[in-house]
């Protein structure tokens, strides 16, 4: 078999390959099994650790479920409008409560980490919706606020917001690299 | 007749009769607009049959005509056969036959769609808004006090015309009654409006007709058309808040429902609750269905509908709360008393 001919069997069948990888970008399971939904177990807010090797906050396996998904970003924005979070941090530009579009995270910036903040609360007025929100949709929560600071898979974020935006689209950003507040550190904070 | 032709010219029959009343047909018409597209209906069906049954008629007549044996005849052909003036006469009377059934059918569509857009003196107004997958509606009123939101549920009160003004809160959906009227379209960032003058009493069923996603087909809603004193109750009734509730059981109920998920998206007037993302539960109990139109509203499906909402309606916007059965019936329980 020729080079070319061998082209134009493959290449079909790469696209398809590559059109079938693009199908995950938006799976859904809309009626889950009922598990018992726990939340992840060990969060810790901080990025300082005992000893001399750091050991990095355990990652949660369903983190990875809700990070890189389109459908449960998409989710995420519509909650983030119902439940009043734009109410307090605005579109992402912050106000009353922190921006959540800039590198800064007081009490870290993995998807875990905001779960836990949403979960949870914090301290200085962000009350804990642990109740009031089931589990599943602070898991798409979190996941969208990720995907302010350009640190969700790109190919999962929207290209178009629901409100309206002054900077380049969700998808068009670069990325934000994960740090703690300095100004919160200095004064005790994680 | 074989005994099997029968049996299927009877269940022909009597689907046909069957389809001709019901609370979900266009050839039941209970409103004045209702009534106009059915004779649209029976324009088009007389029109259009006659001229099927012509069609059929001159087909056979020539089939039967083909089956004389061809003349063997080697003379060349004349240049006027005797039948032709008879012929050309045929030809015209069958083009002047198209042109006026074509003349009557659009001038009857106009007429009808002129009577449509006619509203009728002092019209009650309603805003109808289509969400995924459900249906808001806003009874509008001189006073804001005489304004109330219920969901999935219209009253009309009899011979009085009322403007539902239609807007749709996420994609395209189609507001359907089609004992009523017409199909009108929900159009995002648009208002339509659709008037209707009910005729008759009786209870109807409203259906989306624009496919508007994965529930598309349990979007539905209830018409309830009323004489006007009992229609005036229901307002009066619709516009006060929710009860409080008496027995033990719902006095925690209602502590659930307001420390839990449920008052981050429902809205109970006298109470706490005051989300406008879900639909309006207000006066819940009054309504005859629940999940627009999914189930009927009784404990065990309101309780299977809280349960598991997406075992119901896949899709839907109402989440699994993690209820423990003694919440999960409590809830239920006071749910039931918002009469």
């Amino acid at each position: 078999m020729g080079m070319l001919a061998r082209a134009t069997v493959a290449a079909p069948l790469l696209a398809a390959a590559l059109s079938l990888a693009g199908c995950n970008r938006e799976a859904r399971d809309l009626h889950p099994a009922p598990a018992a939904e726990t939340g992840p177990k060990s969060v810790s807010v901080s990025d300082l650790y005992p000893g001399p090797y750091p050991a990095p906050t355990p990652s949660d396996p369903r983190a990875q479920v809700y990070d890189g998904n389109a459908f449960h970003i998409a989710n995420g924005q519509r909650y983030y409008e119902w439940f009043n979070c734009s109410g307090c941090h605005f579109h992402g530009g912050g106000g009353i409560g922190p921006a959540l579009m800039d590198e800064k995270w007081r009490y870290g910036g993995k998807i875990e980490q905001i779960y836990a903040s949403i979960a949870q609360g914090r301290p200085n007025g962000m009350p804990s919706f642990k109740d009031r929100i089931p589990e599943t949709q602070i898991w798409e929560i979190a996941a969208y606020v990720r995907s302010l600071s350009a640190n969700a898979d790109k190919l999962a974020v929207p290209s178009r917001e629901d409100t309206m935006r002054g900077p380049p689209p969700l998808n068009n950003l670069d990325r934000e690299p994960l740090k703690g507040d300095p100004a919160a550190a200095k004064a005790g904070g994680g | 007749m074989p005994r099997r032709a029968q049996l299927v010219a009877l269940l022909v029959l009597g689907g046909g009769v069957a389809g001709c009343s019901g609370v979900q047909t266009a050839l039941d018409p209970a409103a004045d607009q209702a009534a106009s597209i059915e004779v649209i209906w029976r324009t088009m069906l007389v029109v259009c049959g006659v001229m099927y049954l012509l069609v059929l008629g001159f087909l056979a007549w020539a089939l039967w005509r083909a089956r004389r044996p061809a003349a063997v005849d080697d003379a060349p052909l004349p240049a006027e056969t005797a039948a032709e003036p008879a012929l050309a006469r045929g030809l015209t009377g069958w083009v002047a036959l198209i042109v006026a059934g074509l003349l009557v059918l659009t001038t009857v569509s106009f007429l009808v769609d002129r009577s449509l857009a006619e509203v009728g003196p002092d019209p009650l107004k309603i805003k109808v808004t289509a969400n995924q997958w459900w249906w808001q509606v806003e009874y509008e009123g001189d006073a804001p006090t005489d304004r109330f939101t219920t969901a999935n549920e219209l009253h009309l009160p009899l011979n009085r015309p009322a403007v539902i003004e239609l807007h749709a809160a996420d994609v395209i959906h189609s507001f359907w009654v089609p004992n009523l009227s017409g199909k009108t379209d929900l159009i995002p960032g648009r208002t339509n409006y659709m008037a209707v003058t009910p005729r008759r009493l009786g209870a109807f069923r409203g259906q989306c007709a624009e496919f508007c996603g994965f529930e598309h087909a349990k979007m539905a809603f209830d018409v309830v058309v009323d004489p006007p004193r009992t229609f005036e109750a229901w307002r009066r009734h619709q516009i006060q808040s929710a009860s409080d509730p008496v027995t033990a059981e719902a006095v925690y109920g209602k502590q659930v429902f307001t420390s839990q998920a449920c008052v981050m998206c429902h809205r109970i007037q006298g109470t706490d609750a005051g989300a406008t993302v879900g639909p309006d539960l207000t006066h819940l109990a009054s309504r005859s269905h629940i999940a627009a139109g999914a189930l009927p509203n009784d404990t065990g499906d309101l309780q299977a509908w809280i349960a598991d909402p997406q075992g119901v309606k896949p899709g839907t916007a109402m989440p699994r709360v993690a209820l423990n059965s003694g919440q999960l019936n409590a809830v239920v329980d006071y749910l039931e008393t918002l009469k």
